[in-house]
Parts: structure tokens; C-alpha cells; sequence
């Protein structure tokens, strides 16, 4: 029997009303993504993929279509039905960190830690992003990478479902960026987490087995890497 | 329009919550201000034409008995223009329908020619005829509480006989703007009124035939009233003058210029407390908007706009924000110095009101309030002109946050995370949420200030008329009387106890200070009528020597132990020096008390008395009031509960309509200061609060992060603006301060309570608005956007 999907869309659209303009964002995407998958999604900005991201990500709703995380249909969820899911499901880490200004290292994954069902010690999940000696720092008190992996154990201190990053080396030079992706790595490769990875950088797509690429609301092409590169041996 | 004003306008209505709620709390000072300016003005106005047009007199005397002639002697002292005399007295009335005793407040008014000075206002009808002497003229307020008008009959005791009047005029006189009976601290038109009668009718009556009993004058433009009292009262003395005085101590005036003062004290005080509060709230908006607009304003720069034409942008901003407060003021203002100056014409009688009021109070009102708005701003337009182009257009660094001990402590570590962003907040931005507190605080000061008013006067009336009074009804006589008097009365139907008591008008000196007071005799022990201390005791007066209250004691300077010389103004008038054995705490006038025996003693006089403190038996009032209008000679009668009604009726119809305009302005202060704290906190951290959201934090986790800060710091302000109120309380209650009374403060928990409930309903309103705002954060902005 092969694997359930842990995400999956069909026929997934997304029009925005922007004044008197109708923007398709998605025109019907349908994809799955399995327990443990490392995908990349590729594109140019205005392909779509942040679009999908936010609503695979419980942070917007579809136009039409369906989205499924396991057994739950994410489309046609309320407000609070999608809150629910994100503080329970979804790691999220962002392209400019977003950690809060007034709380610690610890704190910004405590205070996740403090709402989610099974969380590991935020103390662990730091010491997985290689950052177990910063802990009582304050944001303003740490380099760009530093707060980026701070963002990513934050993201999986909870042991998300799905681990979705939205250009998190956007921000970030390509040394300090290698530093943030081998982070992603090395949780993937520990916790087996469903990560979803959006770029518009095509380096990064060799870290992964599967490489998704957008244009224009869809998806035009799947790719099977046959060889993953480590993220150490990226380079641009 | 240039671009930089249509930015202007743009941002005045993007944040037109907050700028409506600053300019309402602007508006809130302004109104207060030209409120009190404008009835100031109205009232002053209205009494000067008043007194001019109808010729009020500058000073007045009194005497037993004067020959006319003796009016031409005074005519001719230097400074003097014009000289009236009248006879005055009082008596007894019955009006019908109305069970206990009025006393009317007879004047005699000329039947031949109009009076040269204190002319009456005739209202309708005309003044009593020659050969007519049961023709009256009635005061308009006294004519109204007893629905009486032209052609109406009364009856009055003129000297021992009972006469039918009929009323031929109403009128008012500038003498008699604000009438108080003897003994009463309010108006009560029902039981005290002014009567007006013939002069020769009166002088028939009285066995006044070419006498006269009370004189007034008026002086020449800057000639000073001292010099011509002196010598009226070298003139008078030996007709039985007890001292003339001037216009500032005639009664009605005394009162009428002393509303004016307090009206005063209310613009220093309020205005200032909403302006200064208003001044800080311009200044955090204006701060927050300028720091948001840092790199626009770098842009401008590199454009080549010059730092003075950012400047005035952001000071066009506060004028704008200032302009829409003043209107609102200014509508307000005017509004509620109309219905004031109406709420004072119902108690300060004139026959015409001016209220016109002019630019002048409006324009010290909008420049106060402009100067405060840009005072407060100045800091902000500063900081923000001065960032170089370069450094405006980055963002500004990340809040630098910092552990401190707090942050190390146990206690701390206890909390979960967003009560520690909470706290953080709170104590990286101290200052600002040091005066956001303040800001609310003096919202439950205003609000304390307000209510305590009602404490005040409930402990005053407790002291004043249950404490320290135990008779039911106090009868004055005319003239003195044997202390037989006393004991007729007592034998009266319906009198439980009765108690003597003798009051003669006197001069009191020490050293160089002279103050005119009545010397009260009363038993050693009082039955009824207690020589009380506000402290809650009664005092026993000793055999010899002066027992007096502590506001006499501070306007002679005098301690217990000193001698003081007491002239005695009416009988022999005798002149002693008497030891004050002790002084007493008392909220109402300045009395000096005297064993009756002692009094009478040093007076040689046997047993006299003039006035009777009775207890009555609760079923038999109606018939001791109908006895009581036979007995002769009474000339006053004051009724304890009626006293107590009427104080309290006045201040329903005047003081709560006032806390009624507090209670509204402190709610705007409150709101004001918490919506636009919430607003500000919301504008700097929304994509703080968005990235919790997207987190998977609810929107009420997230809530309790941003009003828990607002929340925390109402919760800081209540203890502290309810100390606030207090002071408040005090300085206000100081300034309306007089030699006839002082309110006690006497604020009672649950007014405090009261406060700060109020408070809190219009603090959650204000977080309710915001809370919705946190309901639309836009969570996928926050994903894309850097701030």
C-alpha cells in the first residue's frame, strides 16, 4: 500500500480582488507531499508559490478547491479551525525571522513550546539548530543567521507536522545561508519532518529529492533529483 | 494644494480615531475654561450694568432709629454723591396654604418719588401708593415658590398687629440678588422673602414717623469706602449704629462675587489637568507617527525639502488636531456657560442676563490649549527633523532589549511567554507608560475631585446640622427680650425643651486686627444648640471668657489664653476685654461663644435673650406653627429639616449637573489616553502580534498581550489616581474656601470605588474598539514585509 499523503490539493485556486483587478494567484494546483518529503518550491516571484504556501500554511483560504493535511480538510475551516491548526501542525519560518523583539532565544521557542501538545524542551531544539550556547540573548543581540535559526527551532520546537520555510536564506548572505539550510537539513534528517522549502534561488533545489516549479499559478514542472547534494556543498 | 498638505490631510483622517480622541480630550479642557470664563463674564457683566442701571449703593449702615435730617449730614461728607434711607424690618407672614412661619424681609421703598439708591426692577405692577399702606411689593423669586401675583393677598405682623397685604408689584433689586434668610446656608424662597412697602406706611407702622433705620450711599468714582465708613460710624454710633459696611460685605453681593472666584479657581485648576494630559497625548502620537515616517521624511530630505518645512508639516499636525479640539471646545464652551450662567440665574436673581460672551474667552481658551498641544509636540518635531536623509530611509535598529535582575528572578521565570513580552514592554519604554498611567490616573483624580463633593457636604450637613444641632426650629425677636421669653415659649404646646440664647453684633480686636462678629451667649451646657467640635465632641463655654472657632481664632491671630477686646454694637454698648479659653473646629462662619450669664453680665443686662432653640413633639408642629404666628415680635425662624431640604434641593439642581459634566470629561481623558496607548502599542507591534497569530496563537492569547500592558497599567493608575483625587480634591475645596464656610474633605470608599469603576468602563470601551482592530492584522504582510 503506498504511503498516505501528509498534504495534499486539488484543483486548488486563488483569486485576489485588488481594486477592480482580478489576480489568479493559483489556477488550479494539485500536489502531494508524504510523511519525511523534503520538497522544494521553485519559481519566480508572482508564480504562486507563496500563495500555495499560506494556504497550505492555514494563513489564507482558497478560492476554490481542496487542501487536506492527513484527515483534515483545510479548506472551509474558520478562522479558529485554522489558529488550531497552525499552533498545532505548522512549524512556520520566515524569510525576516519575525522573532519578538522583547523575548530571548529560550523565550521565542518557549513561548510556542507553552501552547503545543507535545513539545520537545525549547533547550533541545535550540541545541539542534547548533545553538545551545545563546540561549538568554536577545534578538537584537544576534547576528541575522543566528535569529534565523533561533526562527527555525521555534518553528520546530513543537514537532511540527509540516515544516514550511518561506525564503529563509532571502535575508541572509550565502555563507550564513549554508549555516540556516544544514539546520533544515540536519532536522530532517533527525525528526523526519515534512518540510516544504519556497525559493526563487535554483541552488538550493539540490539539497532536496523533489523539486516542485512554479510559473503562472501552476505547476509546470516536477523534478526527482537523483542525487542530493548536502547543503554544505551548496554554493552561489 | 501642495503635496506635503494633502499628505496632511490624508494623515489627519487615516488616524482620525486618535485625533478624535486627543481633541476631545482638548475640548474637554477648553470647554471647562470658556465655561468658567464665559458665566464669569456673564456674571460680572450682568452684576455691573445690574448695580449701575439701578443704582445699588457702595455702602450701607444700620441703626435703631435716625432723624431724616441726619441724612443731609451724611450727604455732605467728603466723597459721599448720594445718599438713601429706608426703613427695614422683619416680620412674620402667612401665607396661605403654607403651614409654618415665612419671615419676610420688610424694606420700605418711597411712595412719592423713585428711591434715589437700590431701585427696584419692577418685574409687573408698580410700588405701593401714598394712603395706601396694606399695598406690598413682592421679591419675584418669594412671589413665585408661593404661585402669588398681582392682586394676591397675605398677612403679615407688622409691629404686634396682624395686617392683610396685597400685592401691586413683583420686583428684584440689585440688593438683593441672592436672598438668604438669617441662619440658613441656602436660598429658601418658600420661607425668606423680600417685601417691599410704602415708606410712610412703614414709618406709620414702626413708630419710624421722619426716622429712618438703615441708610446706604454711594461715593464718589475712586473714592475708597474705609474713610466714609470711619466717619458714618462716628455719625451713627450714638443712633445705635452697628457699623456700616461696604458694597464687597453686603451680603448678596458677597456671595454673588464670591461665585465669581470659585468660577475662577475652576479655570486655573481643571483646564490646566486636561491640557497637560492632552499635551502628552499629542506628543506619543505625533512621536509614533514621526518614527513611522522615518524614511519618508529621509526622503523628503534628499528631495531638498529643509528641516523647517518638515517641521511645520508635523506642526501643522498638532495645530490640525489642536483646531478640531477647540471647535469642539469652543461649541461645548459656549454651551455649557449658557446653561451655567441660566443654573446661577435661578439662584442670583437679575432682571436681565448679558451673556454675550466675547472673543476674549474663547481665544485664551484655543491659545491655551494650542500652546499645551505644541509644548508637548515640540520634543517629537525635533527628533524627527533631525535624523540625517541617510539614516531616515534605513529602518530603525531593533528594540534593544535587556535582563534585568526582574528579568533573572524567580518570580519572573514563573511567567509564561507573553506575560514577560507584557513586562518587557511595559519596562523598556518606562516613561511612556509611566504618563500613560499617569494620563488615566488624573482621569480618576478629575472623577474622585468631582464625586467627593457629595461626601464632602453629606459629613458637612452630618456636623453641621445633626451634630451639632439638636433643636428643631430656632425663633430670632426683633429686639431683646427678657429670658422670660424663654420660658413662655416653653410652656407652648407641642415644645419638648427650649434653650435661651443671645447674640450681639460686636467688633473683635487684637493687636492691629478688628474683625466684626456676632458674640453668641448660650448655656454653659447646651441642650440643644452645641458649641461643636468637628472633631465630635461638644464643648462646655466656662464661666468667663470666649470660646471661638479656629477661623476666628486665625483672622485675629489669637491663641487660647490671649485677651481680646470685644465693642459691643447695639443696648450700652459696652467695651471689655475677654480671655479666649479655648478655640473649636467648625465648618460654617467664624462663631464666638459666651456663657449667656457672663454675656448678659458684662452687657448689664438681666437674663436677656433674643433668640430660642426648640425641640419640638413631632405631632404637634402643625399647631405650634400656627401658635407660633401669634406671638409677637418674632423676626426670624429657621427650621432645622427645611434648612437640611433645601441645602440639599440646591445642590441637586447645581452640584449634580456638575459631576454630571466631570463624570463625561473624565470618561473622555480615560478614553482618550487608553485608546490612543492601545492604538500606538498596536501600530509599533501588529506584525509582533501577527507573527503570534500565525504561531497559532489566538486572537484572545494575542490580546492579552497588547491591553494586558494597557490593562496592567490602568490597574497602576487607579490606586494612584484615586491619591491624585484626593490632592485634587483638597486644592480644589481650598480654592473654594470662605470666610463663611469650608468644606470638609471627607471622601468615603466608596466614591473611590465609584471612580474607578467608571474609569474602568471607559478604559475597557476603548480596549473594546482596539480589540477589534487586532481581529483584521493582515498575517501574511507580516511573512513578506521587513519593518
Amino acid at each position: 500500500m503506498p504511503p498516505k499523503p501528509a498534504l495534499r490539493t486539488r484543483d486548488l485556486t486563488k483569486v485576489y480582488h485588488s481594486g477592480e483587478v482580478e489576480v489568479h494567484a493559483l489556477r488550479g494546483v494539485s500536489l502531494e507531499l508524504f510523511p519525511a518529503d523534503l520538497v522544494v518550491l521553485l519559481g519566480p516571484s508572482g508564480s504562486g508559490k507563496s500563495t500555495l504556501l499560506n494556504i497550505l500554511g492555514g494563513l489564507d483560504s482558497a478560492s476554490g478547491g481542496e487542501a487536506w493535511f492527513q484527515d483534515l480538510q483545510l479548506t472551509g475551516l474558520d478562522d479558529r479551525g485554522l489558529t488550531e491548526y497552525r499552533r498545532n501542525h505548522v512549524g512556520f519560518v520566515f524569510q525576516f525571522y519575525n522573532l519578538i523583539p522583547s523575548l530571548t532565544a529560550l523565550e521565542n521557542v518557549a513561548l510556542v513550546t507553552e501552547i503545543a501538545r507535545e513539545p520537545m524542551p525549547p533547550e533541545e531544539a535550540l541545541r539542534i539548530v547548533g545553538l545551545g550556547e545563546r540561549l538568554n540573548h536577545f534578538p537584537a543581540q544576534l547576528s541575522g543567521g543566528e535569529q534565523q535559526r533561533v526562527a527555525i527551532a521555534r518553528a520546530i520546537a513543537k514537532r511540527p507536522g509540516i515544516l514550511l520555510c518561506d525564503e529563509p536564506t532571502g535575508a541572509l548572505d550565502s555563507r550564513t545561508g549554508i549555516l540556516v539550510l544544514e539546520a533544515i537539513e540536519r532536522i530532517h534528517a533527525e525528526l523526519g519532518t515534512t518540510t516544504v522549502l519556497i525559493t526563487h534561488n535554483a541552488v538550493i533545489a539540490d539539497m532536496t529529492d523533489r523539486v516542485l516549479v512554479m510559473g503562472d499559478g501552476h505547476i509546470i514542472e516536477e523534478r526527482h533529483n537523483t542525487r542530493r547534494r548536502r547543503a554544505a556543498e551548496l554554493s552561489w | 494644494m501642495t503635496p506635503l498638505n494633502r499628505k496632511l490631510y490624508r494623515d489627519l483622517w487615516r488616524l482620525r480615531g486618535q485625533v478624535l480622541a486627543i481633541a476631545l480630550v482638548i475640548a474637554s479642557g477648553i470647554a471647562v475654561l470658556a465655561m468658567s470664563l464665559t458665566s464669569m463674564e456673564a456674571l460680572t457683566e450682568t452684576a455691573i450694568a445690574y448695580y449701575e442701571r439701578y443704582r445699588f449703593g457702595d455702602v450701607f449702615a444700620s441703626v435703631e432709629r435716625a432723624p431724616e435730617y441726619l441724612a443731609d449730614r451724611v450727604r455732605k461728607l467728603p466723597g459721599v454723591q448720594a445718599v438713601d434711607t429706608r426703613v427695614v424690618k422683619s416680620a412674620v407672614l402667612d401665607m396661605e396654604g403654607f403651614d409654618e412661619p415665612v419671615i419676610g424681609h420688610l424694606v420700605s421703598v418711597p411712595e412719592r418719588h423713585p428711591p434715589e439708591l437700590n431701585q427696584l426692577a419692577l418685574r409687573s405692577g408698580r410700588v405701593p401708593r401714598l394712603g395706601y399702606p396694606d399695598e406690598a411689593v413682592l421679591a419675584e423669586p418669594f412671589a413665585e415658590a408661593h404661585g402669588l401675583t398681582l392682586g394676591g393677598t397675605f398677612r403679615a405682623v407688622l409691629n404686634g398687629n396682624w395686617r392683610k397685604l396685597t400685592v401691586v408689584g413683583i420686583a428684584l433689586s440689585p440688593e438683593f440678588v441672592y436672598t438668604i434668610g438669617p441662619g440658613a446656608l441656602m436660598p429658601d424662597d418658600k420661607r425668606f422673602g423680600i417685601v417691599w412697602l410704602g415708606q410712610e406706611a412703614m414709618q406709620a407702622a414702626f413708630d419710624l414717623d421722619g426716622a429712618f433705620n438703615t441708610i446706604s450711599l454711594t461715593l464718589l468714582r475712586g473714592v475708597e469706602p474705609d474713610l466714609v465708613i470711619e466717619r458714618l460710624d462716628d455719625m451713627l454710633g450714638r443712633y445705635g449704629g452697628i457699623g456700616a459696611y461696604a458694597r464687597k460685605d453686603q451680603m448678596s453681593n458677597w456671595f454673588l462675587m464670591n461665585e465669581i472666584r470659585q468660577l475662577e479657581s475652576l479655570a486655573a485648576i481643571l483646564p490646566t489637568v486636561f491640557l497637560a494630559v492632552a499635551a502628552f497625548l499629542t506628543n506619543m502620537v505625533l512621536a509614533r507617527l514621526i518614527a513611522m515616517e522615518r524614511s519618508e521624511i529621509g526622503l523628503l530630505k534628499a528631495f531638498g525639502y529643509r528641516d523647517r518645512d518638515i517641521a511645520w508639516h508635523y506642526v501643522k499636525f498638532v495645530v490640525g488636531v489642536a483646531a478640531v479640539g477647540i471647535v469642539l471646545g469652543w461649541a461645548g464652551g459656549y454651551w455649557f456657560g449658557l446653561l451655567n450662567t441660566r443654573l446661577y440665574a435661578d439662584f442670583y436673581r437679575f432682571p436681565f442676563l448679558l451673556f454675550d460672551p466675547g472673543p476674549r474667552s474663547f481665544l485664551i481658551a484655543a491659545g491655551a490649549s494650542l500652546f499645551a498641544a505644541l509644548a508637548g509636540t515640540l520634543g517629537a518635531v525635533r527628533a524627527g527633523v533631525r535624523i540625517p536623509p541617510a539614516e531616515a530611509m534605513r529602518p530603525p535598529s531593533p528594540p534593544m532589549f535587556r535582563r534585568t535582575r526582574f528579568g533573572r528572578s524567580r518570580l519572573f521565570g514563573a511567567l509564561d511567554q507573553p506575560t514577560r513580552i507584557l513586562l518587557r514592554q511595559i519596562g523598556r519604554y518606562p516613561v511612556r507608560s509611566a504618563l500613560t498611567s499617569l494620563g488615566t490616573a488624573m482621569a480618576v483624580a478629575v472623577l474622585v475631585s468631582s464625586l467627593q463633593w457629595l461626601d464632602s457636604i453629606n459629613h458637612l450637613v452630618d456636623v453641621y446640622f445633626r451634630q451639632a444641632q439638636g433643636q428643631d426650629i430656632t425663633v430670632g425677636f426683633a429686639n431683646t427680650r427678657s429670658s422670660d421669653v424663654t420660658r413662655e415659649l416653653a410652656r407652648m404646646p407641642g415644645v419638648r425643651t427650649a434653650e435661651p440664647m443671645r447674640v450681639v453684633p460686636a467688633k473683635m480686636r487684637f493687636g492691629p486686627r478688628e474683625e466684626r462678629e456676632s458674640l453668641q451667649g448660650l448655656p454653659a451646657v447646651q441642650e440643644l444648640s452645641h458649641v461643636y467640635d468637628a472633631s465630635g465632641r461638644n464643648l462646655t463655654l466656662p464661666p468667663d471668657g470666649l470660646v471661638i472657632s479656629t477661623q476666628l481664632a486665625g483672622m485675629l491671630q489669637v491663641r487660647p489664653g490671649d485677651r481680646i477686646t470685644v465693642e459691643v454694637l447695639e443696648g450700652r454698648r459696652p467695651t471689655f476685654e475677654v480671655p479666649v479659653v479655648a478655640t473649636f473646629e467648625t465648618y460654617i462662619g467664624s462663631p464666638a461663644y459666651m456663657d449667656i450669664r457672663a454675656l448678659n453680665r458684662l452687657m448689664h443686662e438681666r437674663e436677656a435673650v433674643n433668640s430660642v432653640h426648640l425641640r419640638l413633639d413631632q405631632n404637634e408642629q402643625a399647631r405650634f406653627y400656627r401658635d407660633l404666628k401669634q406671638v409677637p415680635q418674632v423676626s426670624a425662624v429657621t427650621l432645622k429639616q427645611a434648612a437640611v431640604d433645601t441645602f440639599y434641593d440646591t445642590l441637586a439642581k447645581t452640584l449634580l449637573i456638575f459631576i454630571g459634566f466631570f463624570v463625561v470629561f473624565a470618561c473622555t481623558l480615560a478614553f482618550g489616553v487608553t485608546y490612543n496607548a492601545a492604538r500606538i502599542a498596536l501600530s509599533e507591534r501588529g506584525r509582533e502580534l501577527a507573527t503570534l497569530r500565525v504561531l497559532g496563537f489566538t486572537r484572545r492569547e494575542i490580546s492579552y498581550i497588547l491591553l494586558g500592558e494597557i490593562g496592567f497599567l490602568t490597574f497602576v493608575a487607579l490606586p494612584l489616581g484615586c491619591v491624585l483625587g484626593y490632592g485634587l480634591g483638597a486644592l480644589i475645596l481650598n480654592a473654594f474656601k470662605t470666610e463663611l464656610y469650608r468644606i470638609p474633605m471627607a471622601i468615603q470608599l466608596a466614591t473611590l470605588g465609584e471612580a474607578v469603576l467608571i474609569i474602568l468602563s471607559a478604559t475597557l470601551f476603548s480596549a473594546f474598539l482596539v480589540r477589534r482592530r487586532l481581529d483584521s492584522l493582515d498575517l501574511i504582510a507580516v511573512l513578506k514585509t521587513r519593518e
